[in-house]
Formats: structure tokens, C-alpha cells, sequence
């Protein structure tokens, strides 16, 4: 063992002779190169883009001269005007029904004594894993001025023919909006009131306060940051929304920025009148995203983070029933309703015939599956699309991670900033980033699958990263370096350690920006060219030309498809992958 | 023949020397205690033998050569030692088995050995029994055992622990000192056991180097540590004392504010005239009592009165004032040995027991 040892050191110290050579090699570290790797990647997936925005807003069309007239244009005219107004209305409705829908399941689920938890759960879920657009098609179906079902059903009740709900006007599209986004104010809130512990309320109970009484001024103030947190996070996903407006807002004649900037992409586009009418929504999220963070750093609002204590749910007595049905009333709104017609309609010959045994058929799906020139190669498009970006999401993310939380080269936190800093970009604004950055000569990816891929991957690289961090954050550095003390090498201890214990998270990670992607519509309708449409854009065709019954059935592929994925997710990464908030 | 030094060795963040100027020789099989508050640099230290964390001066060598120095350090992967670490470090996806035999694997043994090898370890630390279990299974001091055995069977040219017992509950943490020291003296592996316990220390250690703001301030072994410390930062952090503060008289005596010692009697070196002298006298080398003790030669006796009280179980602290003083002294007496507060008693204090600081 001894003669080991001298030869071992021996070595070190003729290393110790020349540190000058040493030094000069230590720059030239794999985790150093690997380094200026990522920041290249991360500099072409995300600050090109956004810097090209910003450049093509202010240059003319076809010369590249410095100009104000795009931003002229673009806030030129009322319409114009209007529909940023329109936006921000939306926003503070939707956010606002989201509230309401969102905060007592979340302090049924988390504090009483509710039965039908698990089916309320698996409602929120359900609602939040529908993509948006399709929730859309449902309440056409059920809330058309003419045909829909609740109208058909009001007029057979009371003789009435004018109808009781209205989809094509502002409340129905805030308020289908609001039907899939409120899940994530739950998650919020639910997480914020699981950590609080029944000691909280039984110090405010001994003092004489009641049960109610004790929730309005102990239990909701707490989770208070919580509430505006998911209020900003739904008002921005709201302004940044292209789908549900674009199904429900277009007929009802009802314009916002997200609509606009699709119709400023029509023949002929015009890329920096869209990129100049992107700023608002650009520094809206920003600034909104700042304010957040401020709230949330103020002194008091840390108590949640109120550790230890047993937890007792508050005994309802007989209004547990009236909760549980507040929660069947939501379920029923954002996914029985709309799933049911949705459902009804794709296995229907005309779907206002309703269910019966004559109108059933299986042409709607015979005609996408054996017919249709697109559905196939959309579905395939958007698989693989899909995997390619959370699989591209997913390493960069990782590797960022790995270096940051290791500090393995200095100034990692750049990284980490690049790495996040797509979550304050809308995806919308992202796309018309790419497009003017990438779609046209030299590069001239336009109509490729790469530029859709790449522009999944950047959008959705915050989602990937903050899930990888919390994986390596999770291994202790002496998991690691127990192994290299013993002899293991940094590649064997990445290989035999971390690598075994992080991969479950990433698995989860990844099969989330798997789903995400795979629903996507506000980027990829901007990027999509004649080969590489998407289901989601295809979706959205199918909406436009009007074919209920065919578009039913393609939404039910879709998400029996989604299904499947969050299936095999739930098994691999636990129950609430999903749901869990980062 | 030395086996591990330290020379001069620093680590700067900035403008903060975390670890600053350390010197400390091992011999082989040496147990040596790094002792000091959180934040001295002895975590730090630690990881520089290890090789994890680079000098910014100074060297490690081993067997004369040279492990780290600034500009090149030999990674720990190639230093065969083996660390415990504060979180134990027990990879939850590997059996306690699989756990053990990593670093015999990673020597290349062939799989019979290496199975041989664990199994007989693992015996040593009395969890042969649990050797196919998870780590999630096991409870805390058998996490422990698994740090161990796995560091240990190696056979590691230095075992390097880091607070391994920190996170145990106190009985189970009086149960592994000795299991350490006992499996110490089994293998004689030399050790650097990192501590911020002084019992700990104490009952591990062959020599305990006390460390303070990155500066080793001494290294003894550690009934000269408690019975000698060598400055007033190692007098306080080591057990409860008295510090007092004295000048040499004209007359070679050293006087105190009340009465004084000659310096022949401490049986400790002759103090530096021109400086003043900081006595440490433990609560354990004065005794009280109600009549005026028999006078010995050199055992100052004085007058005091009792000012505050305090009973530990296991002993009476008192506070005492001597008359015609203002010192305040603590003092241990034994738990059947009452004294009211107010109460007059006779102060005698141990020259024996007396330590010249500095």
C-alpha cells in the first residue's frame, strides 16, 4: 500500500513543479468548455430571439433603416388600441373567476373534512390537463346562442327563444379561460395552506375566535401570497393566450393582442409590426413578474413556511355537503360538460341531434385516421416534436443545473439567468422572436420541424430547468464526494451516483415538457409551415372551417393521447408529477 | 516516521482567510481532533486534506510528497483516503452491502473478495444482518455504523470524519465516540476527526489541535489541553474557568487583585516580567468551606462570601466574591456541600491547578 501511495504522490508532486502549465489546463477543463457550450446554446435559443425582436420593431421593412412608423402603425388605430384593452380586461376577469373557482376546493382539499377529496383532485387535474382550446369547442357546443345544448334544453324548459347563455360574449370567453386555468391558483393555494399548521388556527380558536372566523382572518391571509402569486401567473397566461380567443373571440368579434398579432401574420406579414405590438404584452409579464417577486420577498409573508405541528382537518358538519357540491359544480363546468358533449360530437353524425342510437358512427374518426391527408402525419409531428424539445429542454437543463448547483465554473449563475429567463417571455412574443430571427435567409428554417423544436425547447426550458434543479438540488454534494474519496473518478461518481438517484425527477421533467409541448398552440401557430403542422395548429384549422363533428373526434384523439402520457407519467413520477409546484 | 503534514497551509474566499497559516504533523495511526467553534476553518482544513477544496498557500504532503499546494492539487479519487461525512452520505439506491463494497469495487478486487471484505466489516460494526436492507430502512446510528464500515474497509491511508456525530441524539452520540475510538484502535488508522464538541474531542483523540478564526491556537493532547491551556481563547472554549488577570511583583510573586501566588509553585514556566499575566483557574481547583482550612504552603486561603448558586445535579456551582477584591469566581463544590447566598466562607485555591495562560 505504501509503494501506492509514493507513486501516487510522486506524481502530485511533479504537478506541484509546474503549476504555470497546470493553470493553463485547468482553462481548458471539460466543465469549462462545456460551459461556453451552453451559453451559445442558451444565447441562440433564447437572447438572439428577444435582441431580434427588439431590433426588428425599430427597422423598415426591406431596408433594415431605423424607423418609429412600425410602432406608429401598430398603436395607430383604435381597433388596434382596443384589442390591448380588451386583453387586460380579460386577464383581470379570468383571474378573478379563477379565484373564485380555485380558493375553496383548494381549502376543501386541504383543510376540512370534505368527502369526494380524491374525486375533486382528480377533477382540478383533469381540467388542467385538457388543453384549453378544446375546453373551448366543448362550450360552443354547449353555450351557442342557437344550438348549444344548455339553450336547446332552456327553451325546451320554458318555451323561451331567447337563449340563457351566450359562449360568443366576453363573460363566456373569460369564463372558459377562467374553467382551465383555476387549477393552477389551486396548486398554489392548496401548497401554501398545506404548510400551515392547525397550531396557527388553534392559537387564534383559544382566543375565542370561531371556526369561520379564524379562516377569514388567520388561515386566508397567510396564503394570501399565494392567491396574487396565481392570480398574476393566470392573468399573464390569460393576455398571452391565443387559442381560446382565437375559437370563441374571432366570431364574437371581440379582438385582443393575441388575435391581432396572429392577423398582422396574415398575407402580407409583417413581422416588425407584430414584433413593435408585442411590447406590451412583453414588458406587462415582466413587470408583472417583478412585482410578484417583491411581494413576495416582503417580511411576514415567510410564516408559512411554519414547520411541525399535527394537522386536523376542520369538521364541516352538514355543510360538508354543500362544499362538495360548490366542487361537483366546478367539475361539472370545466370537465363533465364540455368532455361529454365533446365526446357526444365526435361519435355523432350531426352532433345537434343529441345522443341517440341512429346518429352514433365512427366515420368522424375513420375520416381523420384513413382519409384525412393531415391528421396522421399532425399526430406524428407532434410526438416527435415534442420529444425532441423536452429531450433538448431537458439536457441543457440538467447540465445547467449540475454546474450551477455545483459551482464548477465561475459566473454560473448567467447560466441559470439564461436558462430562466424565458419564463418571463409569452410564448406568443417567443414565436414571432424566432420567426424574425430564424425564418427568414441566411438561416432560413421557416416551414422546418427545427425552428419549431427550438422554439419548444426555449419556451418551455424553465420548466425543465427549475424541475432539474430541485433533482440536483436534492442530492447532498457529499453523496458525491463519499464516492470520489473512495476512489471514483467525477465522470464514474455522475455515471454510479447522481446520475441513478436524479433520474426519476428527470423522467417526470421531461414527460411534463413532453405534454406541454404537445398541446402548444400560441408559438406553433406562427411557426408551422405546410409539412410541419402540429395537431394543436390542425385543431385550430379544423375550428375555423367549422366541421364540428370532425373537429370533436380529432380533440378526442388528442387527448386520449394526452392521457396515455400523463398515464405512464403518473406510474414513473408519482401521482401529482403535475401538479406539484416548483 | 511523520505521515501527514500540514504547512502553512491557508484558504482565502476574498479577503477572508477562512484558514490561516496552519502547521499540525500526524504521526502514523495518530487520532487527531480539529476542536473549535463553527466558522474557525476546521470543516475547511478538512476538505483541503481531502483534496476537495484548493489551498490558496501552503501544502499537504504525505510520506514527504506533496498532495496539494496552490495551482496543483491530486484529486481525491486518487489520495486513498476515506471520509465520514456529516450527512453520512449513504447512497439511498444501493444496499448497505453494495454500500460498503463500492470503494473494494472500485479497487478492481474480484467480486469474491470484496464480498468476503464486507461481510467481515460489517460484522465488526455489528450490522451483518442488515447487509441486503436499504439505507431508507435503516435508523440513524446504523447509518452511522454504514459510514463507517464503508470508510473503513478500504483500508484508507487516512480516515477523514467530519462532525459524523452531529446529527445523532445524545446517547446514541456517547455510543459511537467509543465505537469510533475502539474501532481506531483496532486498525490505527490515522485519523483527523473534525468537532465543534470538546467531549467528543476528549474521548476520540490522541491529540486535539483547538482551532479558532482559521488559526490553530494549540495542539496537545487533551488532559494538557484542559489542565494547560495556552491561551485565554483555548482556557475558555475548553470546560468552564476562571480567567484572571495579574501582574509579576517586585518581589517574583505574581499579584492578583487580592492576593497573590509565587510562580515556583504553579510548577509552570516563569512568566515574562514585563507582561501582564493571565492566570486560568478552574471551578475545580478551588474548594469552599464554612471554617478557616489548615494553611498549606503556597495555597492562598482568603475570605469570601457566597453571591449566587446554582445546582447542577451532579454539583453546586457557586458564585463567590472574595473579600477585599473585586473578582467574581465560579466554584464547584460537591451536591451535599450547601452554602446560602450571603453566606461567609473560605476561598482555597490549588496552585497545582493553576495554569499560566500567557
Amino acid at each position: 500500500m505504501n509503494d501506492h501511495v509514493a507513486v501516487l504522490t510522486k506524481s502530485a508532486t511533479e504537478e506541484a513543479r509546474r503549476p504555470g502549465l497546470l493553470r493553463r489546463l485547468r482553462y481548458l477543463e471539460p466543465s469549462n468548455m462545456l460551459w461556453i457550450l451552453l451559453v451559445a446554446a442558451l444565447l441562440f435559443l433564447v437572447a438572439v430571439p428577444i435582441g431580434k425582436l427588439l431590433v426588428v420593431s425599430f427597422e423598415q421593412r426591406g431596408t433594415g433603416a431605423f424607423t418609429l412608423s412600425n410602432y406608429v402603425t401598430a398603436y395607430g388605430r383604435a381597433r388596434y388600441l382596443e384589442a390591448l384593452g380588451n386583453s387586460l380586461m380579460l386577464g383581470a376577469l379570468s383571474s378573478l373567476l379563477s379565484v373564485v373557482f380555485a380558493v375553496p376546493l383548494a381549502w376543501a382539499v386541504s383543510r376540512t373534512d370534505m368527502p369526494g377529496k380524491g374525486l375533486t383532485w382528480a377533477m382540478v387535474m383533469g381540467a388542467f390537463i385538457m388543453p384549453p382550446y378544446l375546453g373551448a369547442v366543448g362550450w360552443i357546443l354547449l353555450a351557442g346562442p342557437n344550438s348549444g345544448f344548455i339553450n336547446l334544453a332552456w327553451t325546451w324548459l320554458t318555451g323561451l327563444q331567447a337563449p340563457l347563455v351566450n359562449v360568443y360574449s366576453f363573460f363566456g370567453l373569460a369564463l372558459v379561460i377562467s374553467l382551465h386555468s383555476f387549477p393552477l391558483i389551486f396548486i398554489f393555494v392548496k401548497s401554501a395552506l398545506d404548510l400551515i399548521s392547525s397550531e396557527m388556527e388553534d392559537a387564534a380558536n383559544i382566543l375565542g375566535a370561531g371556526t369561520w372566523t379564524t379562516t377569514r382572518i388567520v388561515t386566508l391571509p397567510l396564503v394570501w401570497p399565494a392567491v396574487l402569486g396565481g392570480i398574476i401567473v393566470v392573468f399573464l397566461e390569460t393576455v398571452a393566450l391565443f387559442g381560446t380567443p382565437a375559437i370563441i373571440g374571432i366570431p364574437a368579434r371581440i379582438n385582443v393582442v393575441t388575435t391581432q398579432l396572429w392577423q398582422f401574420f396574415e398575407y402580407p406579414v409583417r413581422v416588425e409590426v407584430a414584433a413593435a405590438y408585442a411590447m406590451p404584452l412583453l414588458l406587462i409579464t415582466i413587470g408583472m413578474i417583478t412585482v410578484q417577486k417583491l411581494l413576495l420577498a416582503r417580511k411576514g409573508f415567510v410564516s408559512q413556511t411554519g414547520k411541525g405541528g399535527e394537522r386536523r382537518p376542520i369538521k364541516l358538519g352538514h355543510w360538508r355537503w354543500a362544499v362538495l357540491g360548490y366542487c361537483g359544480f366546478v367539475g361539472l363546468l370545466a370537465v363533465l360538460m364540455p368532455l361529454t358533449v365533446l365526446l357526444q360530437a365526435s361519435f355523432a353524425k350531426a352532433w345537434g341531434r343529441g345522443l341517440a342510437w341512429d346518429n352514433l358512427t365512427l366515420g368522424n374518426y375513420g375520416y381523420l385516421l384513413f382519409r384525412h391527408e393531415m391528421a396522421l402525419p399532425s399526430i406524428w409531428n407532434t410526438l416527435w416534436f415534442s420529444a425532441a424539445s423536452a429531450t433538448a429542454a431537458v439536457v441543457i437543463a440538467v447540465l445547467v443545473a449540475y454546474i450551477v448547483a455545483r459551482r464548477l465554473v465561475p459566473f454560473g449563475s448567467v447560466l441559470a439567468f439564461l436558462a430562466m429567463a424565458p419564463f418571463v417571455i409569452p410564448g406568443i412574443v417567443m414565436a414571432i422572436g424566432f420567426y424574425a430571427a430564424y425564418a427568414a435567409p441566411p438561416i432560413a428554417l421557416y416551414g422546418t420541424a427545427l425552428i419549431i423544436i427550438l422554439a419548444f425547447t426555449a419556451r418551455f426550458l424553465p420548466i425543465a430547468f427549475a424541475n432539474s434543479a430541485a433533482a440536483v438540488r436534492a442530492v447532498h454534494p457529499e453523496m458525491e464526494e463519499a464516492s470520489r474519496i473512495l476512489g471514483g473518478g467525477r465522470l464514474l461518481t455522475i455515471r454510479r451516483i447522481t446520475a441513478p438517484l436524479i433520474i426519476r425527477s428527470l423522467i417526470g421533467g421531461w414527460l411534463i415538457v413532453f405534454i406541454v409541448a404537445s398541446r402548444e398552440l400560441s408559438a406553433a401557430v406562427f411557426l408551422v409551415g405546410p409539412r410541419t403542422r402540429t395537431m394543436s395548429v390542425l385543431l385550430y384549422d379544423l375550428s375555423e372551417a367549422g366541421n364540428f363533428e370532425v373537429l370533436a373526434a380529432f380533440g378526442g384523439l388528442l387527448l386520449a393521447i394526452t392521457l396515455i402520457l400523463v398515464a405512464i407519467g403518473m406510474k414513473l413520477a408519482g401521482r401529482d408529477f403535475m401538479l406539484r409546484r416548483n | 516516521m511523520s505521515r501527514l503534514v500540514l504547512k502553512g497551509l491557508s484558504k482565502a474566499y476574498g479577503p477572508v482567510r477562512v484558514v490561516d497559516d496552519v502547521d499540525l504533523t500526524l504521526q502514523e495511526g495518530e487520532f487527531v481532533c480539529l476542536l473549535g467553534p463553527s466558522g474557525c476553518g476546521k470543516t475547511t482544513t478538512l476538505r483541503m486534506i481531502a483534496g476537495f477544496v484548493e489551498p490558496t498557500a501552503g501544502s499537504i504532503s504525505m510520506n514527504g510528497e506533496v498532495l496539494s499546494a496552490p495551482g496543483a492539487v491530486l484529486p481525491p479519487e486518487r489520495r486513498r483516503m476515506s471520509m465520514i461525512f456529516q450527512s453520512y452520505a449513504i447512497w439511498p439506491n444501493m444496499t448497505v452491502a453494495e454500500n460498503v463494497g463500492f470503494g473494494l469495487k472500485l479497487q478492481k478486487l474480484p467480486a469474491a473478495e470484496v464480498r468476503a471484505l464486507t461481510k467481515q466489516i460489517l460484522e465488526v460494526v455489528q450490522m451483518g444482518h442488515l447487509a441486503d436492507r436499504y439505507p431508507a430502512e435503516l435508523s440513524g446510528g446504523q447509518q452511522q455504523r454504514v459510514a463507517l464500515a464503508r470508510a473503513i474497509v478500504v483500508k484508507p491511508a487516512v480516515l477523514l470524519l467530519d462532525e459524523p456525530l452531529s446529527n445523532l441524539d445524545a446517547n446514541l452520540r456517547e455510543e459511537m465516540r467509543f465505537e469510533i475510538r475502539r474501532l481506531h484502535d483496532e486498525f490505527r488508522i490515522t485519523t483527523v476527526y473534525v468537532t465543534h464538541d470538546q467531549a467528543e474531542a476528549m474521548a476520540t483523540a490522541d491529540r486535539i489541535a483547538v482551532m479558532n478564526a482559521g488559526r490553530i491556537e494549540q495542539v496537545d493532547a487533551p488532559h494538557l489541553i484542559y489542565t494547560q491551556p495556552r491561551t485565554r481563547f483555548v482556557a475558555a472554549f475548553i470546560g468552564r474557568t476562571n480567567l484572571l488577570e495579574g501582574r509579576l511583583t517586585k518581589n517574583d510573586e505574581i499579584g492578583l487583585d487580592g492576593f497573590t501566588l509565587r510562580p515556583a509553585q504553579l510548577g509552570q514556566r516563569m512568566p515574562d516580567a514585563a507582561q501582564p499575566i493571565l492566570l486560568s483557574v478552574r471551578p475545580q481547583a478551588m474548594s469552599l468551606s464554612r471554617h478557616q482550612p489548615e494553611l498549606r504552603e503556597g495555597w492562598p486561603v482568603l475570605p469570601a462570601t457566597v453571591a449566587q448558586r446554582t445546582y447542577l445535579g451532579e454539583s453546586w456551582d457557586y458564585v463567590v466574591r472574595p473579600q477585599h477584591s473585586g473578582l467574581q469566581l465560579r466554584v464547584a463544590a460537591p451536591p451535599r456541600q450547601v452554602h446560602e447566598v450571603g453566606e461567609e466562607v473560605w476561598l482555597e485555591l490549588d496552585p497545582q491547578q493553576i495554569a499560566i495562560v500567557s
